[in-house]
């Protein structure tokens, strides 16, 4: 029995945990309004808010609910396009309507949630902000720049929310019905999850946000017995102990993002984040499930493999730790027994003179896949040398990419340019991409040398 | 005013087929379409299909009541496969089902095998093998010989565009219903509700009065549901025929993805020649379009490519040729800007590889060359009310080309690794059905006893804003409120024999089919004032915001009253208007004729920055003026501009789809096939509007708007090319389309390429 609050009702069902909640929302409970238009996380149409009760509020999330398993909303409060609605046009519709920001209106309401799961966010509320709320969702008709000025129209109005009681203010100035007050007061009845000690099983898929398991086998996904890792507070959290950083296997990419231990990396992590899926999908997308997936071009992977990262595998409790780059054996293989799930991944605390980038080259600069992606760290220490470097890159092998050799190769020298061009070369011999639908052999290699190159313009300015 | 339909779109309440509610009995269709591109069919054995719980039926060619066939313009097109496939994604057998599920998993179990035959997927390939649909054209004006004598520069070369999805969110589907007496009754996704209702007929063997064709809105069309929303209304009609029951039929993406056709890709070689004035004296231009399996919209399309081939240039002497290349793709189909897209991208290409060598900017040489009026199009038409010279000039003073130019040359200087490139597109678009007879529409309203207006036209709203112009047509010809008036479907039943929503004439054939229709009923109205209150003269009897007035003189009689009285009086409240556009003709035999009912204009430049290190690309800024005639809606006519404008630049840019040799769409997904999310759109789209008053052919002076402004991201190419040669003076390889990440980072590079610096690994990796 799965349990919820779906706009203002209480949900209770029998269906199986694997169907996605926008099936259940459009065929089983009749809300139309959530729309279909690619099943894969891709467009947007289907975003609905995911509110979680914590610590006496509750805070909410988009996320596509075509790739979300019904098991996943165990406790939370749902709400679609439906639940925002108040008497006439809320402020986000009526911003929407007055720039023009609807055309055939089929993507309308994804954007619609979106912008209201805005409104609702703690974080800053500019128009950049704004924007990348909205950057999972995708419009064929307007171009975007008519929803660009409804944006402008809900930040500027929004810079009169009260930050102490935001959810009364979003309510008294029609951003919200009445019904969203009363919510936290119904909450705390649902079964919490992570009560429950799990253990793995062949017979038995282990579901993060199910956001890769449903674009590869959405049909599989429906009838398959799952455990629901998402929103385990065992698995959750990113902390820092005894000089290591830890992130739990359901730790979102988003709240990687938003880790002040992440972003201490580089000034630019956010920006690095940016480049990952969408927000809704960053919402769902875990880092166990990222690993666990074994893409060859998986942004997370690839990103904690250059920060020489271990991952920690559970069997029924005994615990094993390995060196991320030897989890990854072969195309979608693993070192991983049946018996062991993702406990966490760690890795050491960057030291003084610690350098960090990320790249990403794909077709849509948002929003993709990477035709090629690649991370890099370095120390330098007083003497200029280099003490530690670890380069990693995906799209251009089998596996995520750790690049030994080249890594290996900086180790003790001083950065100069001809430093630099022995080791794009040597990174040349460590890979061996192949042609597909996201570039050639030839591009991927060139492109490969532009993002390690990228990399040494960030960390050696003074060398270009 | 803003679009009618906002309120439930914002709302979550609009209600597009998918989200009918499901009538009891309702079976669920899914279309079991060919896993081959081109084959004999040797076996086709659904009997285990057939077994598994839930399926109710599978429906082969040899079940079909009428004739198997769809074809529009030819009749080439089974609407299930009977003997051969031709592509793959092909529909061959329907599975009726209690659930899609059920219905999915019954598709697995279908045995199908085929004799191989050869796979064609090249234009190029299917012309030399003779494998062309209808035949060449050729446009042909003033004289070749003595132009290429004259001409003094020349310069030939080939120029690619590759397709395009139409990406509408909604995909394609249908809901059909049995009606007693063999009737059926369908909810279709599609933007031509006769073609459907003619498809239905002809596979079920019925009258088209049998047939009831309904539809309320889509989620997007864009062309892909003009011609291809009609094999998946005759397959749900189908079922519903055979099963007397109602059938669902909506496809999701992949299947959307697969099954349908796509902006035609096209490979052209193009010779032109300039004289010492940068004037082009003489062009010619072979364009191969590579059509699909099967003919659907193809021949037209062609013809369009012809009628824009020059785009906004006057040539004296052409010569431009297009055939339609038969290959084992998925038939492609109409979609904006209908193959004039494909033209004007060759002569701009060629207008780009005459600048690069003469070292002039491009936009001196298409400046130049702008139409004027009395300059004669190659298909004869004389030029009236150009405003290509205008919106040029009016672009370059209100947007201060010179300040634009020195900041890109200066910002050019200064970065290494960033590269800013301009482009200037003018565009210069005909307006009407080249096909002179389907250039008419009717509509249809109802002034209900209360004052209500109830109106249904051939129009179907597709976010394009018709229903919204509808609207203010009737609001404006009765000085009526808003909210007094409805936009009913497009129904066969109340408006019969339409064409399409589609050739930007929506608006104006509709709503001129509108207006004709409120004026008669208010000339009765007004009549019956005339005699009810004893006026003398008709002129003294106005119906103003609702009341009526004598002599300027309100009187105490409102709309409501009027109406009710004249209801009473037994005055004829309901109304038809038939228009056809005056003047348009064309002659295929001579290729000559006055095809548009006008051109709409426009000038825009695209300024963008290329990244040098990774071949990524940000488009800084798009100023457009443009020709809206007298718009009737600037927040509706701004959206198609925007939009066009984004959805053109995609097609140039990110949009690539990718077919093997096997015919095999790669490209097959959202992750794959990428187009253009809010970062993608420039970022900032400065939009002037040009009003004039001469388009009398438009809709209240309000000039088409709904194809024109795509082609303005044709000028996203020609910027980006321009970037990559500031980076890189030898870069090749710039006239294909699109010009993705890949292609900008080989070309920035290219020269290292040759150098084999790249490629010493590559030679022995490509096909691992």
């Amino acid at each position: 029995m799965i349990g919820f609050i779906l706009n203002n009702e209480r949900i209770e069902t029998d269906l199986p945990q694997g169907m996605v909640l926008a099936d259940f929302i459009r065929y089983k409970q009749c809300l139309t309004g959530t729309k279909l238009g690619c099943r894969e996380g891709d467009c947007g149409a289907c975003t609905v808010l995911v509110g979680t009760f914590s610590h006496g509020k509750i805070s909410y999330e988009s996320v596509t609910s075509c790739l979300m398993p019904l098991g996943n909303a165990q406790g939370k409060h749902i709400v679609t396009v439906e639940g925002v609605n108040t008497e006439g046009l809320n402020f986000v519709q009526q911003a929407m309507t007055d720039e023009g920001g609807t055309q055939c209106g089929f993507c309308t309401p994804g954007f619609i949630v979106s912008l209201c799961g805005f409104a609702l966010s703690e974080s800053k509320q500019d128009q950049t902000e704004g924007v990348l709320a909205i950057a999972g969702n995708i419009c064929r008709c307007t171009g975007y720049k008519s929803i660009e000025r409804a944006i402008e129209r809900i930040v500027d109005k929004l810079k009169d929310k009260n930050p102490e009681d935001s959810l009364n203010w979003l309510v008294s100035n029609n951003f919200l019905p009445a019904y969203f007050l009363d919510i936290k007061y119904r909450m705390p009845v649902f079964q919490k999850n992570g009560a429950d000690s799990i253990s793995a099983d062949s017979d038995i898929v282990f579901v993060g946000g199910g956001t890769d398991l449903y674009v590869q086998r959405p049909e599989e996904m429906y009838q398959s017995k799952m455990v629901h890792t998402l929103y385990r507070t065992d698995l959750k959290g990113i902390w820092k102990a005894s000089g290591k950083c830890h992130i739990g296997a359901s730790a979102s990419t988003e709240e990687m993002k938003q880790s002040e231990i992440i972003q201490s990396l580089s000034p630019q992590t956010h920006d690095f984040f940016d480049l990952i899926s969408s927000l809704q999908i960053r919402n769902m997308a875990t880092v166990a499930g990222n690993l666990v997936n074994a893409s060859p071009i998986g942004d997370l992977a690839i990103f904690l493999l250059a920060l020489d990262a271990e991952i920690v595998l559970n069997a029924k409790g005994a615990l094993r730790q390995l060196p991320l780059h030897s989890f990854f054996k072969g195309y979608k293989t693993l070192d991983k027994s049946a018996d062991e799930f993702v406990q966490e991944v760690n890795f050491n605390l960057p030291s003084s003179g610690f350098l960090f980038n990320f790249e990403k080259v794909c077709k849509r600069t948002y929003l993709d896949i990477a035709s090629v992606n690649s991370a890099a760290s370095v120390t330098i220490n007083s003497k200029g040398e280099i003490t530690q470097a670890a380069f990693s890159a995906g799209g251009v092998a089998p596996v995520p990419k750790y690049l030994p050799e080249t890594s290996a190769f900086l180790m003790g020298k001083i950065p100069s340019a001809d430093l630099i061009a022995q080791s794009l070369e040597l990174a040349q011999s460590e890979v061996a991409p192949i042609a597909d639908v996201r570039g050639t052999v030839q591009y991927k290699r060139l492109l490969l040398r532009q993002l390690m190159t990228g990399h040494f313009m960030k960390f050696f300015p003074e060398l270009y | 005013m803003k679009n009618i339909d906002s309120y439930t779109h914002t709302r979550g309440e609009s209600i597009y087929v998918d989200d009918l509610p499901i009538l009891g009995g309702t079976l669920f269709a899914i279309v079991f379409d060919s896993p081959v591109a081109h084959g004999k069919i040797k076996n086709l054995d659904v009997s285990e299909a057939l077994r598994l719980p839930g399926i109710k039926r599978i429906i082969t060619y040899d079940q079909i009541p009428g004739e198997n066939q769809i074809g529009g313009i030819f009749p080439d097109e089974p609407a299930l496969a009977d003997k051969e496939v031709h592509f793959r994604g092909q529909p061959v057998a329907l599975i009726l089902a209690s659930s899609e599920r059920a219905g999915r998993e019954a598709r697995a179990k279908i045995i199908f095998e085929t004799e191989a035959l050869p796979i064609i997927t090249d234009p190029r390939e299917a012309a030399s093998k003779g494998e062309i649909i209808g035949p060449v054209r050729t446009f042909k004006m003033g004289d070749l010989t003595e132009a290429w004598n004259k001409a003094v520069h020349v310069y030939e070369g080939k120029a690619e565009t590759n397709g395009q999805e139409h990406l509408y969110i909604e995909g394609q589907g249908a809901y059909a219903f049995p009606i007693e007496n063999d009737c059926i009754r369908v909810v279709s996704s599609t933007q031509g509700p006769t073609q459907v209702q003619r498809g239905v007929a002809r596979v079920l063997g019925l009258a088209m009065h049998k047939v009831e064709v309904d539809v309320r809105r889509l989620g997007g069309g864009f062309g892909g549901k003009e011609d291809q929303a009609t094999p998946f209304a005759v397959l749900a009609s189908l079922g519903a025929f055979l099963t007397k029951k109602p059938v669902k039929l909506i496809l999701d993406r992949e299947e959307d993805l697969r099954m349908t056709g796509k902006r035609h890709p096209y490979t052209s070689d193009f010779k032109i020649g300039l004289d010492e004035d940068l004037k082009i004296v003489a062009y010619e231009a072979d364009f191969f379009q590579n059509a699909g399996a099967s003919a659907d919209l193809s021949p037209a399309v062609l013809e369009r490519t012809l009628f824009h081939a020059t785009n906004s240039y006057f040539v004296p002497n052409i010569r431009v040729s297009a055939t339609s290349c038969r290959t084992n793709l998925p038939p492609n189909t109409a979609f904006r800007g209908f193959g004039g897209p494909q033209g004007m991208f060759v002569i701009e290409a060629a207008i780009t590889m005459a600048a690069e060598d003469l070292c002039v900017d491009r936009a001196q040489i298409q400046k130049a060359n702008l139409f004027k009026d009395n300059d004669e199009f190659s298909y004869g038409q004389i030029i009236e009310g150009c405003e290509a010279l205008s919106t040029w000039q009016q672009a370059e003073e209100d947007f201060d080309i010179q300040a634009t130019r020195n900041r890109v040359a200066n910002f050019n200087a200064q970065n290494k690794y960033s590269k800013k490139g301009l482009a200037f597109m003018p565009i210069c678009f005909g307006i009407s059905f080249t096909n002179t007879p389907m250039n008419h529409a009717r509509a249809l309203v109802h002034v209900y006893q209360d004052g209500s207006v109830g109106a249904s036209t051939g129009a179907v709203e597709m976010g394009q804003g018709v229903n919204t112009k509808m609207l203010q047509v009737i609001a404006q010809t009765f000085s009526l409120s808003p909210s007094k008036i409805k936009l009913e479907t497009t129904n066969t039943t109340r408006v019969a024999n339409t064409s399409p929503t589609a050739a930007s004439a929506g608006a104006d054939l509709n709503g001129k089919a509108l207006q004709i229709a409120c004026d008669a009923i208010k000339s009765r109205l007004r009549t019956f004032i005339q005699k009810t209150f004893k006026v003398e003269h008709p002129e003294a009897v106005n119906i103003k915001d609702e009341w009526v007035y004598i002599d300027g003189k309100k009187t105490d009689w409102n709309w409501e009253k009027l109406v009710a009285n004249a209801f009473l009086a037994r005055v004829q409240l309901s109304e038809k208007g038939h228009y056809a556009t005056p003047r348009v003709k064309f002659d295929k035999t001579t290729e000559k004729g006055h095809p548009f009912a006008y051109h709409v204009y426009g000038t825009s430049i695209t300024e963008v920055t290329i990244d040098c290190l990774r071949g990524t690309y940000v488009f800084d800024k798009v100023d457009i003026v443009h020709d809206f005639g007298k718009s009737m809606n600037p927040i509706v006519d701004r959206g198609q501009v925007e939009g066009g404008l984004v959805q053109g630049m995609g097609w140039m840019t990110m949009e690539e789809l990718a077919y093997n040799e096997e015919g095999r769409l790669l490209s097959s997904a959202l992750s794959t096939y990428k187009v253009p999310d809010v970062f993608s759109a420039p970022k900032e789209i400065n939009l002037k509007f040009l009003e004039t008053e001469h388009s009398n052919l438009a809709i209240l002076k309000s000039k088409a708007v709904g194809e024109p402004p795509l082609m303005y991201g044709i000028g996203a190419h020609f910027a980006i090319s321009d970037a990559v040669k500031a980076f890189n003076p030898d870069a090749k390889g710039l006239f294909v389309a699109p010009m993705t990440h890949e292609k900008v980072l080989l070309a920035l590079y290219s020269n290292d390429n040759e150098k084999n610096e790249m490629n010493k690994y590559s030679e022995s990796e490509v096909n691992k």
